[in-house]
């Protein structure tokens, strides 16, 4: 339903139609029989056991908490026979006691001949006088509606992007100078804060109530979610479901909106819920404690990759893993680990997502990889710190391994799952000072080889290249580590690491030294990366670099080579807080947002080379996020072929790219010499009328005539005025 | 360009003024001096005391004869441009904020500020031109009171009879000294505060410079604003390019907020935009504080900058400025 500009979130509510659920839930009370209930099966008696039998039956009713005195109970009798019909009629003090009744006693046995059954009195009429013809229920015609994923047809192949400025949100399109427009804006679309889902078919905005989705070109709301004061939500990886929460335990006001897409009575008090995007359906909720010092950690609940399982942490307990979509414990318990920290789950590459729908379209489920889980524990008295590896559902461990000395730990899977990164802070035996060891898993091969990279300094940034095996991390032996205070920039050495394939182990390609950069960016596709200075109040450097400048092909070959490393170009964004690549790796956004400070916020778009393309300082400005886009529906062949015909490709586009630019600079030309033209006639027309005035000043030097003679011309014209009312 | 660095004044400055033939700076400051200057050098040629309180305005007549000058002192004063001496002294209650010439040299018109109690005025002198110039009427020829927000910046129009005004509120208006009238006026040509007002040669249009990031062009006649320049920091100064089609800004971040920020965050830099297009060109950095007041040589071969660091930089253009035609050939009237 589209909310025309200016309305406020608050409005959402009254541009809804209830109209159909007020239809469908009305009630009609009907005062005089909706206290009374038939109970049927009830044993024929004679006249002399009458008051022992209601007695009983008082009784019976009375042990599952419904009161009904005897008095209220009416027997209809036969007189023809003197029994009882087998039947009766009870009268409750309310329709609610009566309704009470009817779900307790319902199919309950008396004796062992007889079991209860209770009908309201009212439906027995209602299904007597019931229409027995059957009338066909009207289908109504299908409406196609909008295409959730249409901006991926965008025929000038470009990305979107939300802003959030102000009170205003805004999508725009992405691509060359003359192609960046905006597609939708809208005043007060959110209160909080905006997301896209990961595969970016859906926008959400945060509202008190809950939390709107948005899709499709005119953007549509597409569903709701009922969970007031909401502050964080969380999407699975595949757009299916959704994790919100909120920092007020749910509560679930008398009359409050009862269904499947609402909080029931249960819910109360749980602050975390978790929705079924395409039905609306609350599938469960939690309670999730978080201590006041700690930071709550969010996500709160991990998703597997293929949105089979979600897993949560009970720190020092067990991991929780639930089902879906009917969120119940898998194999009805949780994986008790004794000191358990934390865990991830294991991404799925492109080829598993590929193996996967072989699978589900061959229709042959028994080849399907088990999911994976990573998960470490500390060190306590006599037993060393570990991480652990096990697959799941199966829950046997796979690779096992033993830490000594263990501050902390950090688990990093590599996008594609080829690789786990275990960073691991130690200490040495004193306690004073802390080095780094990264223990790297290499999940593919036999047995889980792992490979230990040592460093001396505390690593600050550990980051993978996407669908690479290099990383890349940032370290720094500066004592100001740890204790940020106002002024203080750290100075950092970036590394760049890379696998040596015949080796087996990762070999160190370059280190940059004395920087200040604290963010590592790879971008999507791999090879380029930008590091950046994030969150300094002095220093706020952007750099680009390619890993693979000299080979074109250089990934593949692999040969570690640190040539390729060059690098392409420094920027500045004062104040950025915020670093992000866009989903085909070719632009960056940088933001400064005025949630983190109010000096020159604004946004910021670069190609990968460095170069600004476009500057927005714009003041309240506060989220820029690109639109993510799902994995490509080419299969690797029509991919290899496109690379191969990249030529043919490239020169299409660039007398594209020629005809439009001469094109636009035609416009501009045109467009300039108009505004020169007009300025141009307004000087010549301004000119004239000074050598006018002039020319009037020069009669005001001879004296004050010029001046007189005009008053008696004014003085001629009133008195021709009283010629005229004289005749 | 090789700037000229002038370092005679110990405090901000708060006016600067080239003469009719560019040969001649004159800066004011905060520090109670008037300084004259050699453009083409640096060279101080020497200065003009007396003031007893930050002079907060200047303006030289087009013979190069007289100067008047508007300070804190609660004076306006009229110099011999020539022996440095001071020729005549007004006095009033208030502060004098703007002081101007009038085409012909025989008006001038000033500002006094609305405080303790005192109504903000307007007054419109005229100057005797005849023997040492010693001799002027010591009472104002025209003098009324504009109502409404105060007046900041004041210059004369090109119509007789007029003088066109800036206004904190952002109003920009014209008076008639005459009869103390406001002939017309535009409520929202500015946000915030007007900071500045420059007229073009002829005065049928003029340039406004406000803390509201904007600069604009409007047209003296009737106040219509032709063309709007935004930038992203608080404007203190706008000047005219004359010979080509620029113009140029002043600003920066407010100079009670400067110490809390960097220097390339403080925006310090002088500005040109094209007068036409209304697009940037370029910047010249130098100051390390706010840009308070800018002017350009009537020649159009130079411009000077005063800062809140307290120096003055003049800027002779190089030979490319004159020759490069970034936007192709384009003839654009003064």
């Amino acid at each position: 339903m589209a909310i025309p500009n200016g309305t406020t979130s608050d409005a959402i509510d009254d541009t809804i139609d209830y109209s159909d659920l007020e239809a469908k839930f009305k009630v009609v009370a009907d005062e005089s029989f909706d206290n009374i209930v038939v109970l049927d099966g009830v044993p024929i008696i004679d006249n002399s056991r009458r008051e022992k039998l209601l007695t009983k039956i008082s009784k019976e009713f009375a042990k599952r908490g419904s009161t009904i005195s005897v008095k209220n109970i009416i027997v209809p009798w036969d007189d023809a026979t003197g029994e009882s019909k087998g039947y009766l009629f009870m009268e409750f003090k309310t329709p609610q006691d009566a309704e009470y009744a009817t779900n307790a006693m319902n199919d309950i046995p008396f004796d062992s001949k007889h079991t209860f059954r209770l009908n309201r009195f009212l439906d027995v009429e209602k299904y007597a006088e019931m229409d027995p013809t059957y009338v066909e229920p009207e289908i109504e015609a299908y409406k196609p509606g909008e295409h959730l994923r249409a901006w991926l047809a965008d025929p000038q192949g470009r990305d979107q992007y939300v802003t959030y400025r102000g009170d205003e949100v805004t999508v725009g399109w992405h691509g060359k100078p003359s192609q960046c427009e905006v597609a939708h804006t809208r005043i007060n679309w959110t209160n909080l804060y905006v997301s896209w889902s990961p595969q970016g078919t859906y926008l959400a905005t945060l509202h008190r109530q809950g939390v709107c989705l948005w899709a499709g070109t005119s953007w549509e709301m597409r569903q709701r979610f009922a969970h007031p004061l909401v502050k964080l939500i969380d999407f699975s990886p595949n757009d299916n479901y959704l994790i919100t929460w909120s920092h007020d335990p749910v509560v679930v006001p008398e009359g409050s909106q009862q269904g499947p897409n609402y909080f029931s009575l249960d819910d109360q008090g749980n602050n975390v819920a978790i929705w079924d995007i395409k039905t609306g359906h609350l599938l469960r909720t939690f309670l999730i404690e978080s201590d006041d010092k700690k930071q709550l950690q969010w996500p709160a609940l991990k998703w597997s990759a293929d949105e089979k399982y979600v897993a949560r942490v009970t720190p020092g307990q067990q991991i929780s893993v639930y089902e879906l979509p009917s969120m119940g414990l898998q194999a009805k318990k949780s994986l008790k680990i004794e000191g358990v920290v934390d865990f991830e789950w294991c991404p799925h590459g492109d080829k598993d997502k590929d193996e996967a729908e072989k699978a589900a379209k061959s229709g042959k489920p028994g080849k399907v990889k088990e999911n994976m889980l990573a998960y470490w524990t500390p060190e306590v008295v006599n037993q060393p710190a570990r991480v652990t590896v096990i697959s799941f559902p199966s829950r046997s461990v796979l690779r096992q391994k033993n830490l000594f000395h263990v501050s902390d730990c950090k688990l990093h899977w590599q996008n594609q799952g080829d690789f786990l990164c275990v960073k691991v802070d130690r200490h040495t035996k004193t306690k004073k000072s802390i080095f780094c060891n990264l223990e790297i898993f290499q999940v593919r091969d036999k047995d889980f080889p792992v490979e230990v990279v040592e460093h001396k300094d505390t690593v600050l940034d550990f980051s993978w290249e996407p669908k690479g095996e290099r990383f890349a991390i940032v370290s720094s032996n500066d004592p100001n580590v740890g204790n940020p205070g106002p002024g203080i920039t750290v100075k950092t050495d970036i590394s760049f690491y890379q696998l040596e394939r015949s080796k087996g182990d990762f070999k160190l390609l370059r280190t940059l030294t004395s920087r200040t950069s604290n963010t590592i960016r790879w971008s999507p596709r791999g090879r380029h990366v930008v590091l950046a200075t994030v969150g300094s109040s002095t220093k706020s450097e952007l750099e680009f670099w390619d890993l693979d400048f000299n080979t074109e092909e250089g990934k593949k070959e692999g040969t570690g080579d640190s040539s390729g490393i060059q690098h392409l170009g420094t920027a500045d964004h004062y104040g950025v807080t915020d670093v992000e690549w866009d989903p085909s790796g070719r632009y960056l956004a940088t933001s400064a947002s005025a949630w983190r400070h109010t000096l020159e916020n604004g946004y910021a778009i670069w190609d990968f080379k460095g170069q600004e393309l476009q500057k927005h300082i714009l003041d309240r400005f506060k989220q820029f996020l690109w639109r993510p886009r799902p994995r490509t529906l080419l299969t690797k062949d029509q991919q290899r072929q496109i690379r191969r015909t990249l030529r043919e490709y490239s020169r299409v586009f660039n007398e594209e790219d020629a005809a439009e630019e001469t094109n636009i600079s035609a416009e501009l030309i045109a467009h300039r010499k108009r505004l020169v033209d007009e300025w141009n006639t307004w000087r010549v027309q301004c000119e004239e009328e000074i050598v006018d005035r002039r020319k009037g000043k020069k009669g005001e030097r001879r004296g004050e005539e010029a001046k007189e003679e005009i008053e008696v011309w004014i003085d001629e014209v009133i008195e021709q005025i009283e010629e005229e009312i004289s005749e | 360009m090789r700037p000229i660095l002038l370092q005679g004044h110990e405090r901000s400055l708060t006016q600067i003024k080239f003469n009719k033939e560019g040969d001649l700076l004159f800066s004011c400051s905060k520090d109670h001096v008037i300084n004259v200057w050699f453009s083409h050098n640096g060279e101080r040629l020497g200065t003009y005391d007396g003031h007893n309180g930050t002079v907060w305005t200047i303006d030289v007549d087009s013979q190069s004869r007289f100067l008047m000058s508007g300070s804190a002192d609660n004076t306006l004063r009229l110099w011999s441009v020539q022996s440095g001496k001071c020729l005549y002294k007004w006095e009033f209650p208030t502060a004098v904020k703007s002081v101007a010439f009038n085409e012909t040299d025989d008006q001038v018109v000033c500002i006094t500020e609305q405080r303790m109690g005192f109504q903000g005025a307007i007054r419109v002198f005229n100057i005797s031109r005849d023997g040492d110039g010693t001799r002027q009427a010591s009472e104002p020829a025209h003098i009324f009171n504009p109502i409404g927000s105060k007046a900041t910046v004041c210059a004369f129009s090109c119509v007789p009879n007029r003088v066109v005004t800036g206004h904190m509120s952002g109003k920009v208006a014209i008076f008639d000294y005459k009869t103390g009238e406001e002939v017309d006026n535009n409520e929202r040509a500015h946000g915030d505060e007007v900071t500045d007002l420059q007229m073009s040669p002829d005065r049928t249009y003029f340039i406004t410079s406000s803390k509201d990031k904007a600069a604009r062009l409007h047209q003296t006649k009737d106040l219509k604003v032709l063309k709007t320049y935004t930038t992203e920091t608080p404007l203190n100064s706008a000047a005219l390019a004359f010979g080509k089609p620029y113009i140029l800004l002043g600003g920066g971040q407010e100079a009670m907020s400067v110490t809390t920020t960097s220097l390339r965050q403080g925006k310090f830099e002088t500005r040109f935009w094209h007068k036409i297009f209304e697009e940037e060109v370029g910047r010249v950095k130098g100051h390390f504080g706010p840009v308070n007041t800018i002017a350009v040589s009537p020649t159009g071969t130079c411009y000077a900058s005063g800062g809140e660091d307290g120096f003055v930089r003049v800027h002779h253009f190089d030979e490319t400025y004159f020759k490069a035609k970034p936007y192709g050939d384009l003839e654009v009237l003064d």
